[in-house]
């Protein structure tokens, strides 16, 4: 494939970012057993959360308003939103390991952004198990549950796991961007990542209502999967949640990931001590 | 036009500092305070200094990883800090202590990766990588994974890596530390025929003399933050007053340092193992070790010696002391 290209080509941003890529997929299979446990773990941690789940609704007729097909919907949304922003941002939940062994620094003096850096040095191929594993229990979802589908729900349907890999993205990123302040800070940034997985991946009417606000308005992990899937399955919202939000995913993203990246570029700035 | 070109440059820390049971109090330390060099195109200069001098803070500085408190820092032209990826692409840098290498991954793979972030087409960087790998004797182990190599292997690769883009200035902290004679001495012989084939200019930070004395033709000596000594080595040693130390093993015991009859200029520091081990200090300006040698030959059998140069944080602090006092 290599050798195959004209030796004077120019090397353009693709070919860098497959190399990149490429390069961290095969330093994963470097070890062969712990890659094949690493998957198997990722694997057994997604049906964990699912029997959870199940356990939850077999015993009581609805959860937080919905049955057990409706459940899986929302479980399902959010596993692939999630597990698509760990591929991706997944490096920058160990920002304060990054910086105090000095690593930051070898990224820093590289001829390109320390943040596509980070992403491709963590393309962690184990988590497509965990990809797989929800993209398996939203199929089923979409099958089992009594949806009237329309070209509006078809189109939500699609773009939701887009809006949520993007939203949980920019939690990873605000996550990572937080220990440039506070070092020891990857617990509280764990508490937004792997908190607002727990939260996305669970009926929001279930919540106490000023939590409802809080994961819909504030830290916007509702929207991620439980508010689009009240539109999809036609349901009214609870209080906090009411059904048009199942529409504010994709600005949610766009402005998340905006606010997140200014913070991120903050946070750079405050390493190299130019500006705060 | 001078390659690096630093003007009244300082750097302070705000650090916390307990005040009281509860209560921190603000205080600012100054790393690097009003340091002026500059250097030239094709010059090899040596950075020294004790630990905690403020030649990292002085090196993240030039590379953009750090903003200047104050004064003015040009490298290659450009500004470091909003300048970073442009800087980056003149400029090699490479951290003794830390790896820009691939772990996982054969050694040969990393090359590929980084011409690539350097934006440099296979025609250009694959005989550049051709060349590195003969020159620095790559090829025993281009397929093993990095972490498998042995530190000096690892090194020729860190500076093979750091330099494979051509760059004009390349930057090394600690380039020899933990390496043993041999892995050095490759090193140092590849730098110097690297800056005479292409007059990169190079600035090195070390704790080992040889490396200054091999590599490079001027120093500057950092000390609590500012410039001590900027010029020749010779100079620096004739500043510092700098002295060798001799250390012999006799056959026999010799008890008093009289029966020895060193040459005037020799001074006995001491006598070790009953008699066996003696030092001595000259100033290699005045003696040689051959004359010191056959003055003690000449009464007692020796049976080993060894030669200690002056060490770089006895110079510093005999250079600072002087220019205290």
């Amino acid at each position: 494939m290599a050798s195959a290209r004209d030796p004077h080509a120019p090397v353009t941003t693709l070919v860098l970012l497959k190399l990149l890529v490429s390069a961290r997929l095969r330093s994963q299979l470097a070890y062969r057993g712990s890659f094949l446990s690493d998957v198997a773990g990722q694997v057994l941690l997604g049906v964990t959360e699912f029997v959870e789940l199940y356990a939850i609704v077999h015993n009581v007729p609805t959860f937080g308003g919905m049955t057990l097909a409706q459940t899986l919907l929302v479980f399902g949304l959010a596993s692939v939103a999630f597990a698509l922003g760990d591929l991706l941002m997944g490096e920058t939940d160990s920002m304060s390991e990054t910086i105090r062994s000095g690593k930051l620094e070898v990224l820093l003096v590289r001829p390109l952004p320390v943040l596509l850096q980070l992403a491709t040095s963590d393309f962690q191929l184990r988590r497509v198990g965990r990809l797989l594993f929800g993209a398996a229990a939203l199929v089923v979802a979409l099958l089992i549950a009594d949806v009237q589908w329309d070209a509006a729900k078809i189109l939500l349907a699609t773009i939701t796991p887009l809006a949520g890999a993007a939203i949980f993205c920019a939690l990873f990123l605000g996550a990572g961007a937080m220990q440039f302040w506070i070092l020891d800070g990857r617990q509280f940034a764990n508490a937004f990542t792997y908190g607002g997985r727990y939260v996305a991946s669970m009926p929001g009417a279930a919540l106490f209502f000023p939590v409802q606000i809080l994961f819909t308005f504030v830290i916007p992990a509702t929207l991620v999967a439980y508010a689009p899937s009240l539109v999809i399955l036609g349901l009214d919202g609870p209080a906090g949640i009411p059904a048009w939000t199942g529409w504010l995913g994709v600005p949610t993203a766009v402005v998340l990931s905006g606010l997140m990246l200014l913070l991120w570029r903050a946070a750079i700035k405050k390493y190299t001590g130019a500006g705060g | 036009m001078p390659i690096i070109e630093v003007e009244n440059l300082s750097r302070g820390f705000q650090v916390m500092e307990p005040a009281g049971r509860f209560r921190r109090r603000k205080k600012t330390v100054h790393a690097v305070r009003g340091i002026d060099f500059t250097i030239e195109p094709g010059e090899a200069v040596g950075y020294i200094g004790a630990n905690g001098a403020g030649k990292s803070t002085t090196i993240k500085m030039l590379t953009g990883v750090l903003v200047p408190s104050s004064g003015r820092v040009t490298v290659c032209g450009f500004n470091p800090v909003p300048q970073r990826k442009a800087l980056a692409r003149k400029i090699g840098v490479v951290f003794g202590q830390r790896s820009q290498l691939w772990w996982d991954l054969p050694l040969q793979d990393s090359y590929p990766i980084l011409a690539a972030m350097h934006r440099m087409p296979e025609a250009l960087w694959r005989p550049r990588f051709r060349e590195l790998s003969d020159q620095m004797d790559l090829g025993g182990f281009l397929t093993t994974p990095v972490r498998q190599l042995s530190l000096g292997q690892r090194m020729r690769g860190e500076v093979a890596a750091a330099l494979l883009h051509r760059p004009e200035l390349v930057i090394l902290d600690e380039p020899t530390i933990g390496l043993d004679m041999i892995s050095k001495e490759k090193l140092r012989q590849f730098l110097d025929a690297e800056r005479r084939a292409n007059g990169t200019t190079l600035l090195l930070t070390t704790h080992d003399m040889s490396d200054i004395q091999r590599l490079c033709q001027r120093v500057l000596v950092v000390d609590d933050g500012a410039i001590a000594y900027d010029g020749p080595l010779t100079g620096l040693a004739e500043v510092a007053g700098a002295v060798r130390t001799m250390v012999v093993d006799l056959a026999a015991p010799v008890h008093s340092p009289d029966l020895l009859a060193l040459p005037d200029g020799a001074v006995h520091q001491g006598i070790e193992a009953d008699g066996i081990r003696h030092s001595v200090s000259f100033d290699p300006r005045r003696l040689s070790a051959a004359t010191v040698l056959a003055a003690i030959s000449s009464r007692a059998e020796v049976a080993d010696l060894s030669l200690h140069e002056p060490d770089i944080e006895h110079l510093v602090r005999q250079l600072y002391g002087s220019a205290r006092s």
